[in-house]
């Protein structure tokens, strides 16, 4: 039966493939007593060999195509499974108590983990892991359900998912990942933020991928219009496959832009850079003609592993993005981590209200030592190439001067050390909470530059949770009380002989664009995948009648206006 | 039965890949084999039982084996813990 769920488009693109549900099974069982607890103690073996066996092909799999370090963790998880003094105390218990095996697995594991759990040496904290993912393997077949190894899909999938977290995309094959829904999220949620930075199509917050969606159903993602199609006829994948090879002209078309200059059809120039996670990103800005990056989002460093990245290991990653740029702008922002962004290493109480907790520079004031590891490493790199640091969710002047004081304190350190320094570094903050940009004339006389993060300041100034989809109507980017702490901003720097960029969803929104080159923004960074069809438009816009458009939308009440006379304005 | 004291050399002590290794080659036969640190007794044959330990570097240690493959054992582990760097 064919059938569509709506959601939002998250990530442009049609996707054909078939699904592959990455959901946690449900290992649930009940204890009980077993009339036969030899035959109980053959199915535990039984479930043994099937996950050992299980585990020895996924060992050898990640050995050839992920590497002899990779596959190390294999090795450990099939000890485990062989492991005397886990199997005897299961077995024994199975036979005294005549329990079933899921429940003398489950104490027996669980005793292990507490163990590893409560020694003070982070490695054996982690082991406490092992056991339970190879716990898990074997509950799983026990119950006879299916267990999850994402890192070894090897045929083309669209991934089906309650949410996709950084570390969940982090281990997906970007080969043969083509598309993916969820069940929750929005334009701004991380998973979002991913599948574009992948350039994979995405439809998120469709409420129901995960229980409307099978293994191996056929499924269309168009996150051109934010539909899924589930097992569609002939007619529907044919028509599909149409628009597929039509968005590809059209990017073919966009493709010619990529080495032109973004300029106004009235000879403005401003800068349109990409936002990034990974070196791994730079192809994409390559492809897409940036002119910069806007935003390098260093938290992906510190995701998906189990402890601090070195300064090495941070100062390659910084090395390699400056050089990719050869001389371009490219602005760091220092760890953002809290909010909907986790490190469970590093053990941070969980809070009521993270999005207005203890989260980015609130953290690497207080965590100095982490904080100044990573100063070191993009000092380090600056010369290398155009470096611009960039402190996240400043909300006082205290805190940029508090950062900027270690940044010069470690920059010290270097020269010191022999260590070789860029001398013109810009130091700038990100504006997205609301009393920065209504002080913006302030800290324009401190700061380098401002980049407007619109996602958290839409959040801030709305008070609305962007991870909340009952709240979503309140992220109204046109708002004119949004557009004039823009303006506050652009304006601010301008006095100072300062820049303003932005590097929100909605620098590369094509309703916002025409009233953000009208208030005089001078950097846009996005998606890679965004920069083309922003210089086509732009192309194609007058600043001086921007100019004019700009204020007439800060001169109206609500989002609904400005977008009706932007669409009038210029023809969308 | 065999026995023969080592100290560890390595930086890290005994865990990741060198334990894999130690209980690997214990594994490989029928003798009982045993890791003993500060007076406790590990199965040398348990991955979780060695890791349990927490040797670090300088620990004394004492491996201990019994059976018919006794010498055998207690050969081949010394040879890892060698070429390993472990001790």
């Amino acid at each position: 039966m064919s059938s569509i769920l709506k959601g939002i488009a998250a990530s442009s693109g049609i996707a054909i493939a078939k699904a592959y549900r990455l959901v946690e099974p449900d290992l649930s069982f009940e204890e009980k007593k077993v009339d036969n607890p030899g035959q109980e103690i053959e199915r535990f073996q039984q479930a043994m060999a099937t996950s050992r066996s299980e585990l020895e092909v996924i060992r050898d799999r990640a050995k050839t195509e992920l590497g002899e370090d990779k596959a190390a963790i294999f090795e450990a998880h099939l000890l485990v499974l062989s492991d005397p003094e886990l199997i005897s105390p299961i077995e024994d218990k199975i036979k005294q108590d005549s329990v079933n095996a899921e429940a003398a697995l489950k104490e027996t594991a669980d005793m292990f983990v507490a163990m590893f759990e409560q020694m003070d040496n982070e490695y054996m904290q982690e082991r406490a892991a092992d056991i339970r993912d190879v716990t898990k393997r074997v509950l799983s077949h026990l119950l006879g359900v299916k267990v999850l190894n994402p890192s070894m899909i090897s045929e083309e999938v669209i991934v089906i998912a309650e949410d996709l977290t950084p570390s969940d995309t982090a281990q997906l094959n970007r080969e043969f990942v083509k598309g993916f829904t969820t069940n929750i999220g929005g334009r701004t949620s991380h998973s979002a933020i991913m599948a574009r930075s992948m350039e994979i199509p995405a439809v998120v917050g469709t409420k129901e991928a995960t229980s409307e969606i099978q293994n191996g159903d056929l499924v269309i993602v168009d996150g051109l219009n934010g539909e899924v199609h589930i097992n569609p006829t002939e007619e529907i994948i044919s028509n599909y496959e149409r628009e597929q090879d039509q968005f590809a002209d059209q990017k073919a078309e966009w493709a010619k832009l990529v080495n032109e200059k973004s300029v106004s059809k009235d000879g403005h120039h401003v800068e349109l850079a990409a936002n990034i996670g990974t070196p791994a990103d730079l192809e994409g800005v390559r492809n897409n003609g940036g002119e910069g990056i806007g935003l390098y989002r260093t938290e992906f460093l510190y995701m998906g592993r189990n402890e601090l990245p070195t300064e090495e290991e941070q100062f390659v990653s910084y090395k390699e993005v400056l050089e990719g740029m050869e001389g371009k702008p490219v602005v760091v922002r220092t760890l953002d981590i809290g909010g909907d962004k986790e490190l469970p290493y590093l053990n941070l109480p969980h809070e009521m209200n993270p999005f207005l907790g203890f989260r980015a520079i609130r953290l690497c004031l207080e965590e100095t030592d982490l904080f100044k590891v990573q100063l070191r490493a993009l000092l380090r790199a600056s010369v290398y190439g155009n470096l611009k640091i960039m402190f996240p969710m400043i909300s006082n002047l205290s805190e940029f001067r508090s950062a900027k004081a270690i940044l010069l304190e470690v920059k010290e350190e270097l020269l010191e050390e022999g260590v070789s320094v860029s001398d013109d570094i810009e130091v700038g903050i990100m504006v997205e909470i609301p009393s920065t940009a209504v002080l913006a004339d302030q800290f324009a006389k401190e700061v380098d530059f401002f980049s407007i993060g619109t996602n958290d300041l839409i959040q801030y100034t709305m008070a609305a949770d962007r991870m909340n989809e009952r709240v979503s109507y309140l992220y109204q980017p046109y708002n004119p009380a949004i557009l004039r702490l823009i303006k506050m901003v652009i304006d601010a720097s301008h006095k100072e002989g300062k820049w303003t960029g932005m590097c929100g969803e909605m620098a590369g929104d094509e309703i916002a664009i025409p009233i953000l080159l009208g208030l005089g923004l001078d950097e846009f960074s996005m998606s890679a995948t965004s920069i083309l069809p922003a210089r086509a438009q732009l192309l194609g816009l007058s600043r001086d009648e921007m100019k004019s458009l700009a204020e007439e939308a800060l001169s109206l009440s609500t989002n609904e206006e400005v977008i009706s006379i932007v669409k009038n304005a210029v023809k969308l | 039965m065999a026995q023969k004291q080592f100290t560890v050399t390595a930086e890290t002590g005994i865990h990741a890949r060198p334990a894999t290794l130690l209980v690997q080659t214990a594994s490989k036969f029928d003798s009982d084999v045993q890791l003993e640190y500060k007076g406790k007794k590990v199965n040398l044959k348990s991955i979780m039982g060695v890791m349990s330990l927490g040797v670090g570097k300088n620990a004394e240690i004492v491996i201990h084996a019994e059976g018919s493959d006794e010498q055998e054992a207690l050969t081949s582990l010394e040879e890892t813990l060698h070429s390993e760097g472990l001790a």
